[in-house]
């Protein structure tokens, strides 16, 4: 361990961390006192002397009664979960098997194929909403929540792909080589040995796939129109704000109810999120 | 005394004394033994990989080309016009605003998550009370939607009731109120703040994972040598960190260059058009408005920056295989 004298830790340990701890929560803290504060203190002049930015004296749950019952967001929340969670399943089950195939069998083009998937990955849905727009209204499939549970895995299965791969590399060849010996079929081998023992690294590729798909925006507002359709980024920006106005308290309300699942799930599964970030990236 | 490990040796003598094996003496399905096919099992795992990234991605993406080549509007098929949409948008002002603010954003907001990034690595990297609280709250602008994020610092910049003015204000750094989003470059500005608030933790923990693999012993015999700790991290850690840092620097010039949602929330573009990159100014001509053409051929504006970024990244990855 290297020796440091006490101000040094000071200056240039824990001064520096604690501006980054408030630095980065200050927006979550933010969002949670406006959304609790009553209308009448959220507009008030800057320069009023009864300002008192950062806490209320009269907490209200008023923003969040009226975001639950005059609007559609539990609606949208439902869309959301149910959209992130089939377009989830769906990039584990191809991911699983493009890895498994990438990983462990030898046969023409696999470069090729590995290459190319990973290409796909970073492909941004910016490049490509427009024409994609086009397809999904060919394909009737505007505004319907399959519009999106099928364009998802286009960015989730190449991530789940690369991050599964990596995961089979360091599972030993002699596994399988043993269970074949036992009698197995290579596809009995792979479901039933293999998945088995890639259980973690499929939990951090689902989470990663979750908060993902939970948070897409682009493809949710070109491919859905009607209001009750709409996942919960989408239905923030176009139906919370009417005309020009913007109520700030019901905002921040609905974007802390938005922000909630993604960060239990988050909080549940730290070490398998930072697993399947990590993972992303190096492969 | 039973045999502890029953895979390998049961195995061998259940071959002895079992032959014929139980694959020959059932008459095997026909699927089983097509599957045993190295070639046909991986045709097989990977047709549905294979078809929907075929079917949504390239496909559009071909699509998109000929697309950005005609006169497509929504309810109109178009024509053939050629380069007329990508000549089109370089001869228009806010186009090229665009195009500018895209490359300024990216490098602006690269630079400064990676710095900060990595000083937040190197503060994590040392073990304190409650680190994995602190790890763990630090990720959480990364996690959470960027749309309802950045709402929330649409309101910290609110132009009547921003916290941050009155911040400035009663520290006496101010006396009239910063226009945030209400001027081009401030706005633009404001949106590498908020990239870079959210973009920061993805390049602290990845870096984190990297300088953990670093073994202590080398900071040791460094210090031996009499290294401070500028040059303990410029001889020690950088070297070792410079293959994580360059893929974690492509995947967010990647992510930031085609950014779309957090300008679209922040400013819309605006004002008069101040604060646009590609991506949201290809929405607003494509969906917006409805002008299909014109909307792919400024998305594809992209995509020679992407090329570069893909092609840098693919060198490296055959390099690490290689060695």
């Amino acid at each position: 361990m290297v020796i440091e004298r006490k101000w040094k830790t000071w200056i240039f340990f824990y001064i520096p961390l604690t501006v980054f701890v408030i630095g980065t929560l200050f927006p979550f803290y933010w969002m949670l006192i406006t959304a609790i504060r009553p209308d009448a203190e959220l507009y008030r002049s800057w320069r009023a002397a009864t300002n008192t930015p950062f806490w209320t004296l009269q907490p209200t749950l008023e923003h969040f009664r009226d975001l639950m019952a005059k609007t559609t967001f539990p609606r949208w929340l439902w869309n959301t979960f149910f959209i992130a969670v089939a377009s989830t399943v769906i990039s584990l089950f191809c991911g699983l098997l493009a890895g498994y195939a990438l990983a462990r069998l030898r046969f023409p083009m696999a470069g090729t194929l590995g290459t190319s998937i990973f290409v796909t990955y970073l492909v941004p849905p910016t490049l490509l909403f427009i024409p994609l727009a086009d397809i999904i209204r060919s394909f009737q499939l505007g505004n319907t929540p399959w519009a999106l549970i099928l364009t998802y895995p286009t960015f989730l299965i190449p991530f789940c792909t690369w991050l599964l791969m990596g995961y089979f590399k360091t599972i030993p060849k002699e596994l399988e080589e043993c269970a074949r010996i036992d009698g197995a079929t290579r596809f009995g081998a792979m479901t039933r040995i293999i998945f088995p023992i890639a259980v973690p690294g499929i939990l951090s590729a689902g989470i990663f796939a979750f908060t993902l798909s939970w948070n897409e925006f682009i493809y949710a507002l070109v491919f859905l129109s009607s209001p009750e359709r709409k996942t919960v980024p989408v239905g923030v920006v176009s139906e919370l704000i009417r005309g020009d106005i913007y109520f700030w308290g019901q905002l921040m309300a609905g974007a802390l109810l938005g922000s909630i699942p993604v960060a239990l799930v988050y909080s549940f599964f730290v070490e398998y999120y930072v697993t399947g970030l990590t993972g992303s990236v190096k492969g | 005394m039973k045999k502890p490990i029953a895979g390998g040796a049961g195995s061998a003598a259940g071959l002895e004394v079992a032959l014929p094996h139980p694959r020959t003496s059932q008459p095997a399905p026909t699927l089983t033994r097509f599957l045993e096919n190295e070639g046909l099992l991986a045709a097989v795992l990977l047709t549905p990989t294979v078809l929907l990234l075929g079917l949504f991605i390239a496909y559009p993406f071909v699509m998109g080309v000929w697309l950005s080549l005609s006169s497509t509007s929504v309810g109109n098929p178009g024509e053939f016009v050629g380069l007329h949409n990508f000549v089109k948008a370089w001869n228009d002002g806010i186009f090229r605003t665009a195009f500018g603010n895209t490359f300024f954003y990216t490098f602006w907001a690269t630079i400064f998550k990676l710095t900060l990034g990595m000083w937040l690595a190197l503060l994590l990297n040392r073990s304190f009370r409650g680190k994995r609280l602190v790890r763990a709250s630090m990720l959480l602008p990364f996690i959470v939607p960027t749309v309802l994020s950045t709402f929330a610092w649409r309101w910290m910049f609110d132009p009547t009731f921003s916290v941050l003015n009155w911040l400035l204000y009663q520290g006496g750094l101010i006396t009239t109120k910063l226009p945030f989003l209400s001027d081009g470059t401030y706005g633009l500005w404001c949106a590498i703040v908020v990239n870079t608030w959210r973009g920061m933790p993805f390049f602290a923990i990845t870096l984190l994972a990297g300088l953990q693999t670093i073994s202590p012993d080398l900071h040791e015999a460094a210090s031996l040598d009499g290294a401070n700790g500028w040059h303990r991290f410029w001889h020690v850690t950088w070297p070792l960190l410079k293959p994580v840092t360059l893929v974690v620097v492509v995947f967010s010039v990647i992510q930031t260059f085609s950014d779309f949602q957090l300008i679209y929330v922040l400013t819309g573009g605006g004002p008069a058009n101040a604060t646009h990159l590609l991506a949201t100014y290809a929405y607003q001509i494509g969906v917006a408005t409805g002008l299909l053409g014109e909307g792919a051929a400024i998305s594809l504006f992209m995509l020679p920056v992407l090329f570069i970024v893909v092609w840098i990244q693919l060198r490296y990855l055959r390099r690490l295989e290689g060695a």
